[in-house]
Formats: structure tokens, sequence, C-alpha cells
């Protein structure tokens, strides 16, 4: 009797403890996420709307712009998450050398870029690949080239500017977190494989990537869901122009809301494909990482 | 086989001497342990030897060849770790046979000597498991086959037993001395337990500090310790050291109500007044010796096959007795403590042993 008396008034405190969690994340999250997803089956435009049915997804595959930004979106994954990855390994790999000068600094430089704000970096990244601007400048002073890059105006180079942008601001965020995990790993196992007459190259290939491997699948995913939310970037730099180049599915969705005739029930359609490629994608590179029994 | 030969050896960080000019012979074949207390220097100095640390000053020979600057891969040793240092995403098979990949070995040659390791070790059923599914012992035993199927000249063991528990500890203290016997390769271990440095040695180095304090045979140094340092360090439980002041052919006891006893046959007996520090062994001391100390029991330890007795006199310093009669032993008892004076040894004040 007394146990369960207690064992009661701890689940009370207990709950206690967690309601004002529980209100706020069901107030400000759970709630959004149905309305959103309730959302998504309205068709009309700006406050009047009613029931579609699979109107707005019948309406997303004949949409070119939604193609369009989907596509952008993917070349922006497929190509700067790679290279992101790679980049920031190699760093972790580097930085972690005990006998590497001015190891401090460069970790600092390294990882800096990750605590600028988006806004403010994106508009220098605006300023220095404008026709005018530093790169411009530098490029042709030091005769590189003859004449000025459009950078913002033509398509290629708009989306490399992104990439570039992305990949300087994230490569040391995801670089710290292979760095703590190799810190981690025991140097008697490094120096096993130097007895061992494994070269530095295969201990990198054979030893650290799969002693990494949760981590990179870790920051994978974590790069594979901030690059199909890239918003902060291509709204600041090239507002997804030249004619769309840059547009990703994240502008498409605040397009669609507050700069069209709002569409709130299509852009929440939209959203919803972002979740679930994020579902999907997420779930690929876990199989892909998984591990395999021999 | 080979052997080895330090010359001078030092290692230096910065301003710090770590390791402090070791000259040492170590004989093709002969199994050698480094023995000392943490901090001492002795896995610095194997891991010289291994090439993962740098040489500041001094020689290394390995067989006729100056290995100061050759790399790790190319000094025919293999090493072995206190914590495995396995390879924890591959399989014991891969863990065993990933050094021959790189040497470039055919395939059916490295399944050879991965099975012929494994039939050593008795590790057959476990070549397809990975490192977390084994335990502690099997790990280690793992780590001792990677180290086999390369084939080395020189085996060196860095502190391998230290992570086992007492009774595994023991079992592959064994499993160490067969492989030795059956592989017949010249071995240095490293540990800072003097059990294992006297049970698997042919030759123990004792070190302190960077010095190479005495090296010599388990028995020769038990025996016939040249310091104090040697004479606590080996034999368990340790050796009872007995501050004294020398009197003609005895020695007065301050810490003891001033009993003397005997100072046994010296060469050089030391001058009449010094100080000196008497060391007699708890298993010294044995009915019907032709010296004795008066004294109380304050404990007693049975541990079934013998008895151990710490006793002293009036709040004095408390000496350890292995007694024969120890089960009838009772706290409180006052007992006089016989030894025969040929087996005490007698130190100088900087700790040498006075012969």
């Amino acid at each position: 009797m007394a146990k369960s008396r207690i064992g009661r008034a701890e689940q009370r405190s207990g709950w206690l403890f967690i309601a004002p969690t529980l209100v706020l994340l069901g107030l400000f999250m759970v709630y959004p996420i149905i309305w959103s997803l309730w959302m998504s089956f309205q068709t009309g435009r700006g406050m009047s709307h009613s029931f579609g049915g699979l109107t707005n997804i019948i309406r997303l595959t004949q949409d070119p712009v939604f193609l369009r930004a989907l596509t952008n979106t993917g070349i922006f994954l497929v190509v700067q998450v790679p290279i992101m990855i790679v980049l920031a390994l190699l760093f972790a790999a580097a930085l972690n050398n005990p006998k590497l000068r001015f190891r401090g600094f460069f970790r600092t430089a390294i990882f800096l870029p990750c605590v600028t704000s988006l806004v403010a970096y994106s508009i220098l990244f605006k300023s220095m690949f404008a026709s005018d601007g530093v790169i411009n400048d530098l490029a042709i002073a030091l005769h590189l080239m003859d004449a000025p890059i459009s950078w913002l105006g033509d398509p290629f180079w708009a989306r490399t500017v992104i990439i570039l942008a992305i990949t300087w601001r994230w490569t040391g965020y995801n670089m710290i977190f292979y760095l703590a995990a190799m810190q981690n790993v025991d140097k008697s196992i490094y120096e096993a494989a130097r007895i061992d007459g494994v070269p530095a190259w295969a201990r990198f290939v054979y030893i650290t990537l799969p002693m990494l491997k949760p981590v990179i699948l870790f920051t994978t995913v974590i790069s594979t869901i901030g690059t199909l939310q890239l918003f902060d970037e291509v709204n600041n730099i090239t507002m997804g122009g030249p004619s769309d180049s840059t547009l990703t599915l994240s502008l498409y969705i605040y397009n669609l809301t507050f700069k069209f005739m709002p569409s709130l029930g299509y852009a929440a359609t939209v959203s919803y494909v972002i979740v679930i490629l994020v579902a999907v994608l997420s779930f690929l590179q876990f199989l892909v990482a998984r591990d395999r029994k021999a | 086989m080979t052997g080895l030969k330090l010359r001078g050896v030092r290692k230096s960080y910065d301003a710090v001497e770590v390791i402090k000019g070791v000259d040492l012979d170590i004989a093709p074949g002969e199994f050698v342990v480094f023995v000392g207390p943490s901090g001492c220097g002795k896995s610095t100095l194997l891991r010289m030897i291994a090439g993962l640390e740098e040489i500041s000053g001094g020689d290394l020979f390995i067989g006729d060849k100056r290995m100061n600057d050759v790399d790790p891969a190319q000094r025919g040793i293999a090493m072995v770790f206190q914590s495995y240092a396995l390879y924890p995403h591959m399989t014991v098979r891969e863990n065993m046979g990933f050094a021959l990949r790189f040497a470039k070995k055919p395939k059916d040659e490295i399944a050879q000597a991965v099975n012929e390791a494994a039939r050593i070790l008795e590790l057959g059923p476990l070549l397809d498991r990975r490192p977390k599914d084994l335990s502690g012992g099997q790990r280690q035993r793992v780590a001792i086959g990677r180290a086999i199927v390369s084939h080395p000249d020189v085996f060196l063991f860095d502190e391998p037993l230290s992570n086992l528990d007492a009774e595994l500890r023991v079992h592959m203290r064994i499993e160490v001395a067969r492989l030795h016997k059956e592989l017949a390769t010249t071995i240095i271990y490293v540990t800072h337990d003097q059990v294992e440095a006297m049970t698997l040695a042919d030759k123990i180095v004792v070190m302190r500090a960077g010095v190479v304090e005495q090296v010599g045979s388990p028995l020769a140094l038990y025996d016939d310790p040249d310091n104090l340092f040697v004479a606590g360090f080996i034999g368990s439980p340790k050796m009872n050291f007995l501050a004294g002041v020398v009197e003609q052919d005895t020695v007065r006891l301050p810490e003891f109500g001033n009993q003397s006893i005997p100072l046994g046959h010296l060469t050089h007996p030391p001058a009449q007044g010094s100080e000196v520090t008497v060391g007699i062994r708890p298993e010294s001391f044995k009915r019907g010796g032709d010296a004795g100390l008066e004294l109380t029991i304050e404990i007693v330890e049975h541990l079934g096959n013998e008895s151990f007795a710490y006793a002293r006199q009036s709040g004095g310093q408390m000496l350890t007795l292995a007694t024969e009669n120890g089960r009838s032993l009772q706290p409180g008892q006052r007992i006089a403590a016989r030894f025969n004076p040929a087996q005490i040894m007698v130190f100088d004040k900087s700790g040498q042993r006075i012969r």
C-alpha cells in the first residue's frame, strides 16, 4: 500500500516536472506539425481554402518551379555534402597529427565560420562575389582571368558560389565531430599498425575511416537534412536566381507562403516533400552503413 | 634467433631525461623482463626498442644492425600492448592477417600463417568474431597471435596482463611461458609485477627512475640484491628493513628496544657507529635460528597454506613474518622470532649492499 502511494506521488511529481515542456512542445511543435499535415490537403489562396484531397500532390508533379527547386536541392546535396565530408575528414586527420605546428590556430580558423551568423556571412559572400567584388578584382589583378566573371548572374557560377559558401560555413562543424572521434581512438592501435608495417594512407583508409563510421553516418545525415533545408544562403546571396537556378525547396516554400499570392496548403505539401526526403535518405544512409555480419 | 645490444641508450623530453644511459645485452632466445615501479622508464625503453619513441642518445643493435633510425616495421619486432590494440572493426582472422596483407604475402600463405597462430593459441573457434565479442583473455591471445604471424625476431610485451583479473593473469602467464618454449624467440617483457618477472624471466632488469639498478636471473636477484631498492622490489611479501647502528660485531636496533643482532659474515664490515639498514626476508624467520628478536604480534593473516604475522616492539616499526606455526599464533602474543644471521643483508646509508 505505502509503496504504491509513494510510487503514485513520484509519478505525479514526475509529470509535473515535464508538464511545462510538454505543453510548450505540444503547442509549438506537435500542433503545427499536425496542422500543417492537414493544411497540405487544403487548396485555395490567402485565407480562403477548402479541402482538396490529392489536388496539391497532383499539382506538385506538374509544377515546373517545384521540379526545378527539387533538382537544385538534389544538385547541392549530391555535390556539396560529399565534398564537405571528405574535406572535414582530411582537415581532422591533419589537425589530429601531434607534430603539426600551430594546431590550435588552424583548429580555431577552421571552426570559426560555424559561429558566424548565416545572414552576415551570406551578405559578405554576396559582396565578395559581386561583379565588382573583391574576388573578381583580385583574380584580374593576379592575371588569373581577363574579364570579370558574373558570379551571381550565371547559373553554373551562382550554384558554385552557393556550394562554396555552405562548404566554408559547415566544414569546420563536421570536422570537430571527426576530431573528437579521432582523439578517442586508442593510440596504441596506430602504433600496432606502424609496427605491422601498415603505410600511413592505409592506416587512414583501413583503420581511421572504419572506426569513424558511426560519426561519418551521423554527420552525413545531419548535413543531408541541413542541405534539404537550405534557405538563408540562397535567399541572401542569389534570391534563388538567376532564373531559379539556385532556388531550393525551402526557398520555394517561403516564396509560396510569403512572396506570391499566399498558397499555404500547397506550401505545406512541399514541406512534406522535404520530410519524406529526409526520412528516405536517412534510412538509406543507415542501411548502407549498417554492420554487416560475416 | 636474434639478440639485442643497448649501449648508453638515453631518452630525454626537452630538458627532462627519462632514460639515463642504459647498457644491456640480451642473448638470442632469452626471455628478459624489465621490471620496476610505474614511471621508472621501463615502457619507454621498450618503446624505444620498438621504434615508437625516438632514441635521444646511444646505440641500439638488434642482431648486428644498428636500429636507432630504422622504421618500426623494419626492425623485425612484434609488439603486444597492454590495451591489446586490436583493430575493433576487424574479425580475429583479419586482425591477425592485417600485417601480412601489407607485406604483400599471397592469400593462401596469410591463411596458413593465421591458422598456425590460431592453433598455437587455441583461437580456432574465435577466428570470425570481432574483438568486442571476446573476453579480456581472448583479446590478449589475439594480440599475441597478431604478433606471432609475422614471425618476428623479437617479441615485445608491454604489460600485457595488467588488464586481466588475477586468475586469468596466472593462466596467461603460463601461456606466455609455454609460448616462449614453443617459439624459442627472444622476448622482452615489461611489467610492474615482480611475480610475473620472477616466474617468466631468464633475466630480470630492475629499473628505477630511468636507471638500471641490477640485471640478473630471478634467483640471483632474490638471493643477492645489489641495493636496498632491488632487495625491496624482488620478493613477496616485501623484505623487512630495520634501521640499525653498527657496534663491534653486532647491529643495535633502536626501533626494537635497542636489541642487538649479529652482523653476520661480511668481507668489508662497516665502521663502528655507522648507520645501516638490515634486511630480513619474512621467510627467513625460522625456528631454531641462531639469532632472535623479541616481538609482540599485532595481526595474523591466514592464507591457508601459510600465515603471515605482523609484529613489532612497543609501537616501533612493523615486521612481516612468514611463520611455520602461524595457525597457533594470536594477536598480543609475545614471541622470540628466530632467524639465521647468515641470511640477513646489510645496506649502507646510500642503500648499497655491504657484502
